[in-house]
């Protein structure tokens, strides 16, 4: 979607200040890493792929995005995934009481289970069932100029722009199907290449890259 | 369905909850809204059976004590002493770091990429925040802020000199944008006047953000 997420490239967005932000959380904000374990703990219960948690994050109006801050977001975002899924309902999430008959939730990760199951992740790579690869390293390949109304990977950015297929990363499951639940599509995965002046029309510096990782769908033969 | 109240506000309370003095500008009635409602979005989900309070906790606990920027160092510092190693980490990044027992939630597809004198490397989420949590633990809150996701693509340069970092003259930049479920681990140039240094002494040259490309390793003075 063309929402306030996809940012690469802004102008005037202040300075970095890494000396101030060097930290995980703001300073004093204790509530941010109960958040963020909240959040994580939550998408354990395999209610949502990571695209969908993704899409509830950006899928809002920028004067939201920007102001809610990040931990803010997640927050947000969560409430919606469970109250879209019935694990919760909105007066729920409001301060009502409990109610009977909401969505039985299909796990809760306990204490004993938080070591192995971040130790084991969720891997996208997907088998490819014969499938091959349409592009290989050193192809010229062309972003489409795609522009869905749901959550897609390839930044504004990186639309419609020439680079050159640096890497195949493997078959991956795909996010733009992903973050609608579907499990099962998965496309190959490359890293593209631009030349930055491509990009931006200037370069800061000669020979600046910049990469992006894209699905199959997202490429054409240049 | 009866609610009892976990027993997990410790975190509020341990930290001085919302009277805790802070440092930045924020309306203080908004972080008390901010811990409210995450202490409210806790209970529910906890009276749900959606999550466990004691798990919450290992979680933080995993990513303040046990899952950090040292795993990276370790990598990196055994890849500059070992040929092998190193070569290993080129062709499958994800395996040779699962070999030293790094693996995981945001590190499933890791590919190392490593700094030479033509080229430097570095890496952003342009569209989230998107870093490898298993072997640099949670990112910096400067690596999620909207400064450096919209800048690092077009200005790495500038954003490097904030970082204190200028280039010699002839080294190009190339920026990784993490669009998908690849994540970066750069490998910097291993520092003059290191020869002989054994892994674990490597291993303090080398700090996060030398391994997101904000950061140079430190000359063995520095450290």
């Amino acid at each position: 979607m063309n929402g306030p997420h996809d940012i690469g490239g802004h102008h005037g967005v202040g300075p970095i200040d890494p000396a101030t932000h060097h930290g995980h959380y703001h300073p004093g904000e204790t509530w941010e890493p109960r958040a963020m374990a909240i959040t994580v703990a939550a998408g354990f219960g395999g209610h949502w792929t990571i695209d969908e948690s993704r899409f509830a994050r950006e899928d809002r109006p920028p004067q939201e995005y920007f102001t809610l801050g990040y931990f803010g977001i997640w927050l947000a975002a969560l409430q919606r995934l469970l109250a879209e899924r019935g694990l919760v309902t909105e007066a729920e999430l409001a301060g009502g009481p409990l109610e009977n008959g909401t969505v039985p939730p299909k796990a809760c990760l306990s204490a004993d289970q938080v070591a192995a199951a971040l130790a084991r992740g969720g891997p996208v790579d997907r088998d490819p069932g014969g499938r091959q690869p349409a592009f290989a390293p050193g192809d010229l390949v062309r972003t489409r100029n795609l522009q869905p109304r749901g959550h897609t990977r390839l930044p504004g950015y990186a639309r419609d722009k020439v680079g050159r297929i640096a890497h195949v990363q493997g078959f991956h499951a795909f996010a733009d199907d992903s973050a609608k639940g579907d499990r099962a599509a998965a496309e190959w995965l490359y890293t593209v290449v631009f030349d930055a002046e491509t990009l931006w029309g200037m370069a800061e510096g000669a020979g600046d890259e910049v990469t992006c990782d894209a699905w199959e769908p997202y490429l054409e033969r240049a | 369905m009866d609610v009892a109240l976990p027993g997990c506000y410790a975190w509020a309370d341990r930290q001085g909850g919302a009277a805790m003095p802070h440092d930045h500008g924020h309306d203080h009635s908004e972080l008390d809204d901010m811990t409210a409602r995450v202490m409210a979005l806790e209970t529910l989900l906890s009276a749900k059976g959606l999550v466990d309070p004691a798990a919450l906790d290992e979680i933080i606990e995993t990513y303040e004590t046990r899952v950090g920027p040292r795993n990276g160092a370790a990598v990196v510092a055994r890849a500059w002493s070992d040929p092998e190693f190193r070569d290993w980490l080129e062709r499958d990044a994800t395996a040779a770091i699962g070999s030293m027992g790094f693996t995981g939630r945001q590190g499933e597809h890791m590919m190392a990429v490593f700094n030479t004198a033509e080229r430097h490397n570095m890496v952003v989420c342009t569209l989230c925040s998107c870093y490898p949590w298993s072997v640099l633990g949670m990112p910096p809150v400067w690596y999620k802020s909207l400064p450096y996701r919209a800048r690092a693509v077009r200005e790495p340069r500038a954003v490097l000199a904030e970082f204190g970092v200028t280039l010699p003259e002839g080294t190009s930049v190339r920026v990784w944008d993490s669009t998908a479920e690849m994540r970066y681990l750069v490998v910097p140039m291993r520092p003059e006047g290191t020869e002989g240094m054994s892994a674990e002494d490597l291993a303090r040259l080398v700090t996060r953000d030398s391994m997101v490309g904000t950061g140079l390793a430190l000359a063995p003075e520095a450290a």
